[in-house]
């Protein structure tokens, strides 16, 4: 027995060695399968954590003094491109308030038709900003270690983002041994996951990381409306992340060869998932929309009215402004024709009417002198019946009854007073024929 | 008269290392693997950890002393992953007792025998992580790109090498 023993020692160390790892990979993986079970036992977690909170000191200082360095050499830099990146800026600013003031109130009414729907939707109310300090070190499991933990408030589960889109989960914190620690399992490991759907097509799906560490999706089947480009949000069903938070691009899409009639649809991520220095992570979640982003989209809604009115006004002034314009053109083609026209008055008397008397505005606001004076026709030198005034009026004469032109009246037929260089009375009545 | 007797290749060439050196060298391997990878995502195909138990292994020439020290350096990686506790240990105590193994049969002093050897181990390393993955846990999705592990090995062994030459300076000859 001692024989064998010590001339299998070797083999006998590997395979208990063997045996008791096995083991322990068999007790995890039935621990993790039970519905409801922490994906770790107390033991591993306590294993865990005293690992991680040796680490973790050394991996923050290295952390803080690359920060340090890379801080400096970014604000020497930063300083040489201030100018152009101001500049760049205001631009975007511009462009995004433009944007914000065309989707302010199509949000706006999108949120009131869901209340209408009673459609129970989560919002972002509370995030926590983290640094990333380490990884796992190796590509079979895609994690990362924050600054910030259970002290912190980080539960496991906690949907972790950046503003390019969503990152991953917090897998597991660690209250006793590293309290401002925490582990977050990134979206594109092969054992995370997401519920999304597809922003054109509105195709809901699951999304999981692969052993490269690609984003797929691989239970869509063959679908001609899903073209590469299309935007991947979440759909919220997955319990972690709100709905509406970006994921990525479709990169490509392949059949897949493993499960037909299956689809392989490649996600390129919206957020930089293999250089992160600065996570988000989602704390609070709310039914109804932050005060601070219901008083923004009320702002764009206003500002889109004021700027809608705005619009309409300096529609109806340019009609205005138009229709002026045509007057004054009309009005202009008007005197020229008249001053085209014979004037009524003599240019050689000295007695008529200046071209600035006829532009009085007295004179011009009276219909009966705006055009000048209708003159009266010259005397006549010798009377006959046809003469002016040498008629009786209607009511003298008698029907039937000859009119005899010799006894008309004899100051109707007396010449009337050279009135050619008279000055006409404007109130005079006209002649009687 | 001189007795008649032999002297293994284990008895001429088998080191040891101070504890600090034996402690230190895993934990710094550990750490250096976290940090640079942060920094520097692309170094994700190197395995330091790997590499360090590949060393200790060969110098000791030990099989049992290979798998424990194996065991150790992979249980300690597992910690800091999200995966079960194992995966690492279990893959890495093979590698541990292989190495030690083939050290008490051929010279791993050698330029080319550790290009070789450093070289395969990457590609077993990589095969039993694959098998332990698909076959003992279930992970279908896991797949093994032959290429990627490939040029895993190929950075490993670049690395290994000069890595090695810097780790002997710390053996002490038994």
């Amino acid at each position: 027995m001692g024989s064998f023993l010590s001339r299998f020692a070797n083999s006998l160390v590997l395979v208990l060695l063997l045996l008791v790892q096995t083991i322990g990979l068999a007790v995890q993986v039935r621990r993790s399968a039970e519905p409801g079970a922490a994906a770790d036992s107390p033991r591993v977690v306590l294993a865990r954590s005293l690992f991680v909170a040796a680490v973790s000191p050394v991996e923050r200082v290295v952390h803080t003094a690359s920060s340090a360095v890379r801080s400096a050499w970014g604000n020497y830099l930063d300083l040489r491109n201030t100018r152009r990146q101001n500049l760049a800026l205001q631009h975007e600013l511009d462009s995004m308030r433009l944007q914000q003031a065309a989707i302010a109130e199509d949000a706006v009414q999108g949120h009131r038709l869901q209340a209408l729907l009673a459609f129970q939707q989560h919002y972002v109310s509370g995030t926590i900003a983290a640094q990333v300090i380490g990884t796992s070190g190796t590509e079979l499991s895609r994690v990362l270690y924050i600054d910030k933990g259970a002290a912190d408030g980080l539960k496991p589960d906690m949907a972790v983002i950046t503003p390019d889109g969503i990152v991953g989960k917090i897998r597991e914190v660690y209250p006793a041994k590293a309290p401002h620690v925490a582990q977050v399992l990134l979206v594109s490991d092969q054992t995370a996951g997401a519920g999304i759907i597809l922003a054109k097509t509105r195709v809901l799906s699951v999304l999981h990381g692969t052993t490269a560490g690609f984003l797929q999706i691989t239970n869509l089947t063959q679908d001609d409306r899903i073209q590469p480009g299309e935007q991947v949000l979440t759909s919220g069903g997955d319990g972690i992340f709100p709905r509406g938070l970006p994921v990525g691009r479709i990169e490509s899409i392949a059949p897949d060869p493993e499960h037909q009639p299956y689809t392989a649809i490649r996600v390129r991520p919206a957020a930089n998932l293999t250089r992160l220095e600065e996570v988000l992570i989602i704390t609070g979640t709310q039914s109804s929309l932050p005060l601070s982003t219901l008083a923004s989209l009320a702002h764009g809604a206003a500002a889109t009215a004021a700027a809608r009115t705005a619009a309409q006004k300096a529609a109806a002034d340019k009609a205005a402004a138009d229709e002026a314009a045509r007057q004054q053109a009309a009005r202009s083609a008007a005197e020229v024709v008249a001053g085209r026209l014979p004037s009524l008055y003599d240019p050689n008397d000295p007695n008529a009417p200046t071209p600035d008397a006829q532009k009085d505005p007295a004179t011009a606001a009276n219909p009966r002198t705006a055009g000048g004076v209708v003159p009266h026709p010259l005397p006549t030198l010798h009377t006959d019946r046809y003469s002016p005034g040498t008629a009786p009026p209607a009511a003298a004469l008698t029907p039937g009854a000859r009119h005899d032109p010799a006894n008309a009246p004899a100051e109707q037929t007396a010449p009337p007073p050279n009135r050619r260089n008279a000055q006409p009375d404007s109130n005079a009545s006209p002649p009687q024929p | 008269m001189l007795t008649p007797g032999y002297t293994t290749r284990r008895e001429l060439e088998e080191h040891s290392f101070h504890p600090a050196v034996a402690v230190l060298v895993p934990l710094v391997a550990i750490l250096l693997q976290v940090l640079v990878t942060k920094t520097f995502p692309q170094l994700f195909l190197l395995d330091l950890p790997l590499l360090v138990t590949i060393f200790f292994a060969v110098s000791r020439r030990s099989p049992i002393a290979g798998a424990l020290t194996g065991m150790t350096i992979g249980l300690l990686e597992d910690l800091l992953t999200g995966q079960h506790i194992g995966i690492n240990g279990i893959a890495k105590t093979l590698i541990g007792y292989i190495g030690a193994s083939i050290g008490l049969q051929v010279d791993v002093e050698a330029l080319t025998t550790r290009i070789l050897m450093n070289f395969l181990f990457s590609l077993l390393n990589s095969l039993l992580l694959y098998l332990i993955l698909r076959r003992l846990l279930g992970l279908e999705s896991h797949q093994l790109l032959w290429r990627h592990e490939l040029l895993r090995a190929c950075v490993n062994t670049a690395v290994a090498v000069p890595l090695f030459f810097l780790l002997d300076r710390f053996k002490r000859r038994q």
